[in-house]
C-alpha cells in the first residue's frame, strides 16, 4: 500500500468514530423521549421560561457590535495561528539554514498584526463598562 | 469508496451551497448560515480526499469556527424579522442574476484555461505540513506578509465601522 | 516493557485475530472506538461524582452519600431520572436547531479523543495533522451554543450563548498560541511525535517533560486558564450564571437533552486535560527513570485525574468574573504572553547549544525572566486598563 494511501485509510476510523457518536446520542434521545414521562402540555407550559414572567417583545434582541469587534479580533489570531503552525513546524529544521527568513517573515508579519491590535486596544474594543 | 465519498461530499457541498442563498422554506439568516456550515464541513471533506489534511483541518477551524461566528453575530446585529418581511426588488435580482453570471463566465474560462489536472502529483504523504510551512516561509515570503495587511485592513474597517458605538 | 503495559493493545490483537485479514484494521479501529467510549464515558460519570464530592468536602459538607455505598451510584440514579424526565420544547423555539444543539456538541467531542495516545502504542488513530484535527472538531462547541442559544428564543438563552461565544472565541487564542512553543520544540504537529519528544531522561533519571522549561510552565499555565475557560467551568462560568440569567443557554432545555449538553462539556473537558497531558506533561512516560516499569496508561491516568482534581479544586476556590474583566484578561492579559512565550522558546532552543559548565541553571533562569517581566509588566497595564475595585462603606 503506497504510504499516501494509508494516510487516508486513518480518516475511515474517523468516519466510523462520527458515525458511532451520533447513534449514541440520537439513541439515548430517542430512549429518552421513550421512557420519559409525558404530560398534558399547555399553552402557559410551552412558553418561553423567563422567571416566571410573560416573555414580552421577541426572543431575539438585537446586541452590541461589541460582539463583531471581539469576533474581528478572533478571526485575526486565528488566521495568524494557522500560518503560526507551519511556522512552528518548521523552525527547527530552518534555523540553522535561514535564520533570518524564519524569524523575520513571522516577525513581520506578527509586527502588521499587532498594529491592529493595538489600534483596536485604543479604540476602547474591550471597554465594556457604560 | 473514495470515489463513493467524493460524490457524497461534492452532493452535499452543492445541495447545501444552494440551500445557502435560495432555501425555498425559510428566509431566515439563521438557516443560511447553517447551511453554510455544512457547505464548509463537506468541503473539508473533500480536502481531505484530496489528501491536503492540514487545508482540510485548517478549513473547518478558520470558516466554520471564526468566520462563522463573525456571521452569526453579524446576523444578531440585524433585525431578523424585518428581514424576513423584506420584498427582494426585481431591479436587484436582475442585477444580482448578471453578477452571479458574469462571475460564472469567468470560472468556467479559468477553468477551460489551466488544463486541470495534468501534471498534477499527489501531496507527499509524510510531513505535508512541513513541506507546506517550507514553501511558504521561502518561496511566497511576500504574499504571506501581504495576507498581514489584508487582515489589517480588515481589523480597521471594522473598529471604524463600530466607532459611533465605541467613543 | 512488560506485559501489563501492552494489555490494552494486546487484547485488542487478538481480539482482531479472529476476524478475516482484510477486515483487522476496521476491526481493530472499532475495538480502539468502543474502548475509549466506554472508558470516557464512564469517566463522564465519576467525574459528575467526585466533583460533588470533592466540592461538598471543600466547603465542610458530605456531598452525595445515600445512593450506593458512598454515594457511587448516584452518577447512575442521575442518568435514569434524567432519562425518565418530560421534554419540554417551547412552542416559540426553531424545533430542528433546538434538537440538532445537543448533538452538535456531543459528536465532535467524541472525535476529539481518536488522536490522544493514551498509552504506549495507545492512540486510536495517528494523524499528521492530529493537533490541528484536534481543534477543527473543538470550534464546533461555538456553533453548538449558538445554536442552543437562538433556537430556544428566549432572551436569557440568546443573551447566555453569546456570553459563551465572545468567551470561548476570547480564550480560543490562547489556548490555541500556547500549544505553539511545544511544536517550535517538538517540530512536529502528531502527538505521538510530540509524546516521544519528551521521553528522554536527564539529571539522573529526571524525566524531560516540557513543563520542567520555563516556556513549558508559563504554557501549561496558560492553557489550562484557557481551557477552564473554554469548557464553561468556573471561574469562567458567566455563560451559565444563574443568579443573572437562569441557566444560559440552557434554560429551555430539560430531560436527556440537558444531560447530553453536560456530557459534552465533560468530555470537552476530559479531552483538552488530556491534551495538556500529552503536551505538557509528558503523555504517558513516567516521571523518573526507575518508574518506567509502571505500565505508561496508569501515568497517563495519575496524570489526567490530577489535573481534573485541579480543576474541581479551582472551581471551589475562585468566584465568578464579570464579562469585562474575562474580555480583559484574555485580549490584554493572556494573548500577549502567550506571544512573548514564543519568544522564550526560541531563546531556550538557542541557548541549548551553549557549551561551559553549569549551563543549566543559567539557562533556565535566563529563559524564566523572559518570561516573568512581561509577565509583571502586562500585569500592572491590565491592572491599569480595570476600573478600581469597588470601595466598601459598612454601617456602624
Amino acid at each position: 500500500m503506497d504510504p499516501s494511501k494509508s494516510q487516508l485509510m486513518q480518516y475511515v476510523p474517523v468516519l466510523m468514530l462520527a458515525v458511532v457518536a451520533v447513534l449514541f446520542s440520537a439513541g439515548t434521545l430517542a430512549a429518552s423521549s421513550l421512557l420519559g414521562k409525558r404530560a398534558r402540555r399547555s399553552a402557559v407550559k410551552d412558553t418561553a421560561y423567563e422567571c416566571g414572567m410573560l416573555p414580552v417583545g421577541e426572543g431575539n434582541t438585537r446586541l452590541s457590535i461589541k460582539f463583531y469587534l471581539v469576533a474581528m479580533l478572533f478571526i485575526l489570531f486565528d488566521i495568524e495561528v494557522v500560518f503560526l503552525y507551519p511556522w512552528a513546524v518548521n523552525f527547527k529544521g530552518m534555523i540553522r539554514e535561514q535564520p533570518g527568513l524564519i524569524f523575520g517573515s513571522m516577525a513581520g508579519f506578527m509586527v502588521v498584526l499587532f498594529i491592529g491590535y493595538i489600534y483596536a486596544l485604543k479604540k476602547g474594543a474591550f471597554d465594556w463598562k457604560q | 469508496m473514495q470515489a463513493c465519498l467524493f460524490y457524497l461530499f461534492a452532493a452535499l457541498t452543492l445541495l447545501c451551497g444552494v440551500l445557502v442563498i435560495a432555501n425555498p422554506f425559510t428566509r431566515n439568516p439563521v438557516t443560511s448560515a447553517m447551511f453554510l456550515v455544512l457547505t464548509i464541513v463537506s468541503l473539508a471533506g473533500l480536502f481531505v480526499l484530496l489528501h491536503a489534511f492540514f487545508l482540510a483541518a485548517v478549513q473547518i477551524l478558520v470558516y466554520a469556527g471564526a468566520v462563522m461566528v463573525l456571521f452569526l453575530f453579524v446576523i444578531m446585529l440585524l433585525d431578523l424579522k424585518e428581514e424576513e418581511r423584506r420584498k427582494i426588488k426585481a431591479g436587484a435580482g436582475v442585477l444580482g442574476l448578471a453578477a452571479a453570471g458574469g462571475i460564472a463566465l469567468l470560472m468556467i474560462a479559468v477553468i477551460r484555461q489551466s488544463n486541470a489536472g495534468v501534471g498534477l502529483k499527489p501531496a507527499s504523504a509524510e510531513g505535508s505540513t512541513l513541506d507546506l510551512g517550507k514553501r511558504l516561509f521561502t518561496d511566497y515570503a511576500l504574499p504571506f506578509e501581504l495576507i498581514s495587511l489584508v487582515l489589517l485592513v480588515a481589523m480597521i474597517g471594522t473598529v471604524l465601522l463600530s466607532k459611533k458605538d465605541l467613543k | 516493557m512488560s506485559g501489563l503495559d501492552q494489555i490494552f493493545v494486546w487484547i485488542g490483537h487478538r481480539a482482531a485475530g479472529w476476524f478475516p485479514a482484510s477486515v483487522q484494521p476496521l476491526v481493530s479501529a472499532v475495538l480502539a472506538i468502543a474502548g475509549v467510549m466506554a472508558v470516557f464515558g464512564t469517566c463522564f460519570a465519576l467525574t459528575t461524582l467526585a466533583e460533588r464530592k470533592v466540592l461538598g468536602r471543600m466547603q465542610n459538607r458530605f456531598g452525595p452519600n445515600r445512593v450506593g455505598p458512598y454515594g457511587l451510584l448516584q452518577p447512575l440514579a442521575d442518568a435514569v431520572k434524567m432519562l425518565t424526565k418530560e421534554d419540554i420544547v417551547p412552542f416559540s423555539a426553531d424545533k430542528t436547531l433546538h434538537f440538532l444543539a445537543p448533538l452538535v456538541l456531543t459528536v465532535p467531542v467524541w472525535l476529539a479523543f481518536a488522536v490522544l495516545p493514551f498509552g504506549r502504542n495507545m492512540s486510536a488513530i495517528n494523524l499528521d495533522a492530529g493537533i490541528l484535527f484536534f481543534f477543527a472538531v473543538g470550534s464546533a462547541s461555538e456553533l453548538a451554543v449558538f445554536m442552543a442559544g437562538w433556537s430556544s428564543q428566549n432572551k436569557y438563552s440568546l443573551v447566555g450563548a453569546m456570553r459563551a461565544i465572545a468567551q470561548m472565541i476570547s480564550y480560543e487564542v490562547p489556548l490555541v498560541l500556547s500549544v505553539v512553543p511545544v511544536l517550535m520544540l517538538a517540530g512536529s504537529l502528531e502527538l505521538n511525535d510530540i509524546v516521544a519528544a519528551q521521553g528522554t531522561y536527564t539529571f539522573g533519571g529526571l524525566a524531560r517533560w516540557n513543563v520542567f522549561t520555563p516556556w513549558g510552565l508559563a504554557g501549561l499555565i496558560l492553557f489550562l486558564i484557557a481551557a477552564t475557560a473554554e469548557s464553561n467551568r468556573s471561574p469562567f462560568d458567566l455563560p451559565e450564571g444563574e443568579s443573572e440569567i437562569i441557566a444560559g443557554f440552557l434554560t429551555e432545555y430539560s430531560g436527556f437533552k440537558y444531560a447530553l449538553f453536560f456530557l459534552g462539556e465533560y468530555l470537552g473537558l476530559f479531552a483538552v486535560t488530556g491534551l495538556a497531558v500529552t503536551l505538557f506533561l509528558g503523555g504517558w512516560h513516567a516521571p523518573f527513570q526507575w518508574l518506567e516499569w509502571v505500565p505508561s496508561w496508569f501515568w497517563f491516568a495519575a496524570k489526567f485525574g490530577a489535573l481534573i482534581f485541579l480543576f474541581i479544586w479551582v472551581r471551589a476556590t475562585l468566584p465568578r468574573l464579570r464579562l469585562d474583566q474575562l474580555l480583559n484578561f484574555s485580549w490584554r492579559f493572556l494573548v500577549p504572553l502567550s506571544l512573548i512565550n514564543l519568544l522564550v522558546a526560541a531563546a531556550w532552543y538557542w541557548t541549548g547549544a551553549w557549551k561551559f559548565p553549569v549551563v543549566a541553571p543559567i539557562r533556565w533562569l535566563l529563559c524564566a525572566a523572559l518570561i516573568a517581566l512581561p509577565y509583571h509588566w502586562l500585569g500592572r497595564a491590565l491592572r491599569g486598563a480595570m476600573p478600581p475595585p469597588r470601595k466598601y462603606i459598612y454601617a456602624e
